[in-house]
């Protein structure tokens, strides 16, 4: 088990150190010195002085050693564009805005998915299940983005129930901060719930042919415990797993929900930094997004075991 | 000996009692499924009004000659944005940098992807290796992130947008061949034919090819989808296109400041690319079940 573990932290580094150097050097490959913009109407000599400054007159591959020791200690360089505050401040702000957005996304996907799903298994072939599927393929079709701006056309500005766009952090108080995120979570969350209630659906109808079931069935237990505790924790197996692929939808999502509400989240640190072609405000979201995302991944892992007490991994 | 049907001819294999011709054409079936049909009348829509834009659409889609913001009506049957330009007309002609990106990028990802999965899965040894550590560790990532990190790489505009969301898909299509290629370069049919005495180029091209081309084209109808919303989104971000280029994530950018007061801005261009990735995706689910394939990555 440990053993396991350790083994997929370790991959999960691996996957972050590969994401980091691919950056790194393609950043400088790619035609477009990421410092050109910076030294951009600078005098030669001063650039010169600058380049030294920056280590930019020494080889790529010093520049990588350096870079990255420095990125192992907590510092990403300094913005390029405007205010030079340090990126890792940048994103340090940014970061709590996202881990709200993606947390209370996943937790309206949850709301809408579980109960969906159950109830589409159990009355398979009823209208209700033919209107789960129809939306689930209607909420996969749909941009997210565009989920977003009709959320904001109904509920903010047609309606005035919730504010259109910005962040109150939760500091502030806990309604501020909720009310701000609602719509943004549930313009994320619409297909990441879709597909989650689909897999719950095919997953239940597995389970509810079972021999167990079926015994305890004639055993005469209560409809309800028959479904929530013998039926449901068995089906959400197949669902974790299917958890991680959905995490990666959501992440994405909140990059771009992000811009839609105006959440100077790290999707939007991310798109502003690429918009100003700010390059360590750049390589610095993408790192921690990545990480953000790799994290998930382990941590679907780790579920996995505590909800399978069958899976050791020891093998 | 094989030829390009023959995903049937595996099928009747199984099944001896059955034979081949009992099984009606993978068209046959795909064009009596209702989902498909659907599918395509409305992306034959979209394809017609890609093509014959120029004549079709009522107004010159940069046109800033009408009143700004005018409700829908008969003039403008969709209205008109800030600038005074025909929602319609812009719609009209966004819809053929949607198809045109939707399709070249798959086309570029499957071909390469293909290459590479095949190439790898054939020969297997360190080239296998290394391509497949690098389509692992894309695989690992979301498309989407993956063509907005390839973005920031290479810069904005079309012709970027088209490598990074190409770049983007290959893993998908590289895994999907390299595994079919595992599994299928060990059947007796093509130990048969080296026997004979056929290249290896032969036989990846001409024997193995065609034999794993069922997922593949499933994955591409779902990946043409996916593209098509990538591309708006990354248009929608302000990555994508110049600005005089009328996309339909753009037309949604440049009316989002102005929803409260005009609604049809932010209806429509979102319909037509909600209708396209529909559309496309009854068609992909149709193709899965007349081409019997199980699996497709849809992210």
């Amino acid at each position: 088990m440990t053993r396991f573990l350790l083994k997929r932290l370790l991959g999960g580094l691996l996957v972050m150190w590969a994401v980091a150097t691919l950056v790194f050097f393609m950043l400088r490959i790619v035609p477009g010195d990421p410092l050109a913009a910076m030294l951009f109407d600078v005098d030669p000599a001063m650039a010169d002085v600058l380049r030294h400054k920056y280590g930019l007159d020494q080889s790529m591959f010093v520049q990588y050693i350096k870079w990255f020791g420095n990125i192992l200690q907590g510092d990403f360089g300094t913005s390029i564009y405007g205010s030079r505050i340090p990126v890792s401040q940048v994103l340090l702000e940014a970061l709590p805005r996202t881990l709200s957005l993606a947390a209370l996304s996943f937790t309206v996907a949850l709301l809408i998915a579980i109960p969906a799903g159950i109830i589409s298994a159990l009355k398979k072939d009823s209208t209700w299940d033919h209107s789960v599927t129809i939306v689930a393929f209607l909420g996969l079709s749909m941009p997210d983005f565009w989920l977003g701006i009709l959320l904001i056309i109904v509920f903010a500005a047609t309606l005035k129930w919730l504010p259109a766009i910005g962040y109150v952090p939760i500091s502030e108080g806990f309604w501020p901060w909720l009310e701000h995120l609602i719509l943004p979570a549930i313009a994320a969350g619409t297909a990441f719930s879709a597909i989650i209630a689909r897999m719950i659906r095919s997953s239940m109808l597995e389970v509810l042919n079972t021999d167990y079931m079926r015994v305890a069935q004639a055993k005469g237990l209560h409809q309800r415990t028959l479904i929530l505790v013998h039926a449901f924790p068995n089906a959400l197996i197949p669902v974790v797993t299917v958890m991680g692929i959905a995490f990666a939808l959501l992440m994405s999502q909140t990059v771009v929900i992000e811009n839609v509400f105006a959440i100077k989240g790290l999707g939007r640190v991310l798109i502003q930094g690429i918009l100003n072609r700010d390059y360590p405000i750049v390589q610095g979201a993408i790192l921690v997004v990545s990480a953000i995302f790799v994290s998930a991944n382990l941590l679907v892992d780790l579920l996995y075991t505590v909800i399978d007490p069958r899976i050791r991994y020891d093998s | 000996m094989s030829h390009p049907d023959s995903a049937s001819n595996n099928v009747s294999l199984d099944l001896p009692t059955e034979s081949a011709s009992a099984r009606p054409s993978h068209w046959r079936l795909l064009l009596r499924d209702r989902k498909a049909q659907l599918g395509l009348l409305v992306l034959g829509t979209f394809i017609l009004a890609a093509l014959l834009a120029p004549w079709v659409s009522p107004y010159d889609p940069n046109s800033m000659e009408f009143d700004m913001l005018e409700p829908p009506s008969w003039q403008h049957w969709l209205g008109t944005d800030d600038l005074g330009r025909d929602l319609l007309s812009r719609i009209i002609h966004g819809t053929r940098i949607s198809l045109f990106v939707g399709i070249t990028t798959v086309a570029i990802a499957l071909f390469f992807g293909v290459l590479l999965g095949v190439w790898a899965g054939y020969f297997g040894g360190w080239l296998d290796t290394i391509i497949m550590r690098y389509i692992d560790l894309q695989w690992a990532f979301p498309n989407f992130l993956i063509a907005v990190y390839l973005v920031a790489i290479f810069g904005t505009g079309l012709s970027n947008v088209i490598v990074a969301i190409s770049l983007a898909f290959l893993d998908d299509f590289a895994r999907i061949a390299r595994g079919m290629v595992l599994s299928v370069k060990e059947e007796q049919y093509i130990a048969a034919i080296r026997t004979v005495g056929a290249s290896n180029w032969r036989i990846m091209w001409r024997h193995i090819l065609p034999n794993i081309s069922a997922p593949i084209i499933v994955q591409a109808t779902v990946s043409v989808s996916y593209a098509i919303l990538g591309e708006a989104t990354l248009s929608f971000l302000g990555l994508g296109v110049e600005v005089d280029t009328p996309t339909w994530g753009l037309i949604l950018s440049e009316g989002r400041s102005f929803i409260s007061r005009a609604w049809w801005l932010g209806i429509f261009p979102g319909l037509a690319i909600m209708l396209t990735v529909l559309s496309i995706n009854f068609l992909g689910d149709a193709l899965r079940d007349a081409l019997d394939v199980r699996e497709t990555k849809t992210l």
